[in-house]
């Protein structure tokens, strides 16, 4: 096993969704997704977004594109066009979620 | 089969973008359509008060000083021209456009124009025939808003951007159109493809959403940024299309930025929902039957796409007034930059009471910068930055509290805590809050025409 943050094994892209944001998340192999569908649970992704992120996570998957999404609901601060707060349409969520630390097995990383 | 293949381009992934992503793709290389998408929801809002103050306003004004640049070419090689431009007031557009027609003295140039997805002035008579118009995230009653509405417009489809193009235009310009159907229209229009073959309008409906924020799928706003080549000379996406809605996704020669199977799932998984069941006005598509493949440097081949029936509904995008906002900024540095900032906020929330009125603790607004904002909880905060950027403020209904806030931000700098410094953005304004209300309609209830006319 192996700890390494979300970023070594995936890349990741988000947007707003009304007042909330979309987080997609890809692996970088199709092992690596395999890893990622057991580990990135909705319950853990909620926990790493626990100050940022006040609704509910839904999470779905995209076995074509070794992909998942989230979606983060109330996590803009009041809605893309109410809010005040700097990251107003969830840009950065995506690189949010790739500092998550998980344990790999050794062999997914080879 | 046909071996025809159509080139569709993104130039201007929303309003604001480059100019120089539709110049350089009409020059740079081969293309059929160019298509630019300029609407988010409050655009619409802010549209409808520039018409209020200027009837003659109310559409996108950088896409015609963008034509004005680019039509000599358009012409001379056909380039064929769609955008969703028209905001509020597509008959403002239209003028502007023939002005900017006149002026480059070129003649036979047919311009499209489609209308019918402003319902504002339609709402009351609407709601009497059985439209709720109740919000689609919170299933709230319209009546909350009813009295503030500052626009609404309908999502409409590809259809009647394709009659336009089938009776000769070479320019089209919508209002409220989806973003993917100004890549679909011209696609309907080119294979004659019907509108219940869904699995074709659902392929065209993923070309749209790859293409719709321009640079988002050739290398920008990409994890790997160190691997995107010449980001100043990155190339706009382009689509090559099959008759059978099998497509390739890639961009002209010799320009900057990259097209691989990572920066199109990137932006394949911008701004999605639920995947099974991306909902769109001509059909639904399923993000899950997507098959991509590398196919040469800069190529990524895109087929097995499926789509489904639209539901009888449209979309309405609805905004109305919901009170103001003001942020201001300051600098402050160490030491005890972080502690400084806080109290610096907490003068000036003082500072605003002693006028008479306070601002309640619920609409007041501060965030710090430096101290991890953007991964608050994810990332740990150093124990004492150097240096932060206060940035606060607060929402009110009441421009004229908001405006004392703003006033009182500068004098911080002479009486306040020491280190402070960067006001040079002046003195903050309260700007107006729009509201987004997202609804459905009824598709019997829209209609949208179609008129084409030849400068």
């Amino acid at each position: 096993m192996a700890k390494v943050k979300l970023m070594d094994i995936a890349i990741a892209r988000s947007g707003d969704k009304g007042d909330g944001s979309n987080v997609g998340i890809k692996a970088r192999t199709p092992e690596l997704y395999q890893f990622l569908k057991e580990t990135l649970t909705t319950e853990k992704v909620k926990q790493h977004f626990s100050e940022i992120c006040f609704g509910d996570v839904t999470r779905y998957e995209l076995d074509n594109l070794n992909a998942l999404n989230f979606i983060l609901e109330d996590s803009l601060g009041g809605g893309g066009t109410e809010t005040l707060i700097m990251d107003a349409q969830g840009k950065v969520h995506s690189l949010a979620l790739l500092f998550m630390e998980v344990d790999v097995p050794d062999h997914l990383l080879a | 089969m046909s071996d025809k293949t159509v080139l569709i381009a993104n130039g201007q992934g929303f309003w604001g973008d480059s100019l120089l992503g539709p110049k350089r793709l009409v020059e740079e290389g081969p293309l059929d359509y160019l298509t630019l998408d300029y609407l988010a929801e409050v655009t619409m809002s802010i549209m409808q008060k520039q018409r209020l103050r200027n009837p003659e306003a109310g559409y996108a004004t950088d896409f015609v000083s963008m034509l004005k640049e680019i039509l000599p070419t358009c012409q001379q090689k056909g380039i064929k021209v769609i955008a969703n431009a028209g905001g509020v007031n597509p008959q403002g557009c239209l003028k502007a456009i023939k002005a900017v027609v006149k002026e480059l003295g070129l003649t036979g140039i047919k311009i499209g124009i489609v209308e019918g997805d402003d319902i504002l002035d339609q709402i009351p008579e609407l709601i009497k025939s059985g439209e709720a118009f109740n919000n689609l995230d919170t299933g709230e009653s319209v009546d909350k808003i009813l009295d503030r509405l500052s626009s609404a417009n309908v999502y409409i489809g590809a259809k009647p951007i394709a009659d336009a193009l089938d009776q000769g235009a070479d320019i089209v310009v919508t209002g409220r159109a989806t973003d993917p159907s100004v890549v679909l229209a011209p696609l309907i229009h080119e294979f004659g493809w019907s509108m219940d073959d869904y699995d074709r309008l659902a392929a065209g409906t993923v070309m749209g959403h790859i293409l719709e924020c321009g640079a988002q799928c050739t290398g920008g706003n990409y994890c790997d940024w160190k691997s995107v080549p010449d980001f100043a000379r990155i190339g706009y996406p382009i689509v090559e299309v099959k008759e059978d809605g099998t497509f390739t996704v890639t961009k002209h020669d010799n320009t900057g930025g990259l097209v691989n199977i990572d920066t199109v799932t990137s932006q394949l998984l911008y701004e999605l929902g639920d995947p099974k069941g991306y909902l769109g006005p001509d059909c639904q598509t399923d993000f899950t039957t997507i098959q991509l493949a590398q196919d040469g440097e800069n190529r990524v081949k895109v087929w097995g796409i499926k789509g489904s029936a639209p539901t009888p509904t449209y979309k309405v995008s609805m905004s109305y007034e919901n009170g103001y906002k003001i942020v201001g900024q300051l600098t402050y540095t160490g030491p005890d930059a972080v502690a400084k900032a806080e109290l610096a906020a907490q003068i000036l929330f003082d500072r605003v009471a002693l006028y008479g009125t306070p601002i309640p603790e619920e609409d007041r607004f501060v965030e710090i910068f430096g101290t991890n904002v953007c991964y608050k909880g994810i990332v740990k905060q150093s124990e004492e930055p150097a240096e932060v950027l206060l940035r606060v403020g607060a929402k009110s209904a009441d421009k004229n509290l908001l405006n004392l806030l703003g006033r009182e931000v500068a004098p911080l700098i002479t009486s306040g805590p020491v280190g402070v410094t960067g006001f040079a953005a002046g003195r903050p304004r309260p700007t107006e809050i729009v509201g987004y209300w997202p609804a459905l309609i009824d598709k019997t209830k829209v209609t949208t025409t179609v008129t084409v006319e030849e400068v």
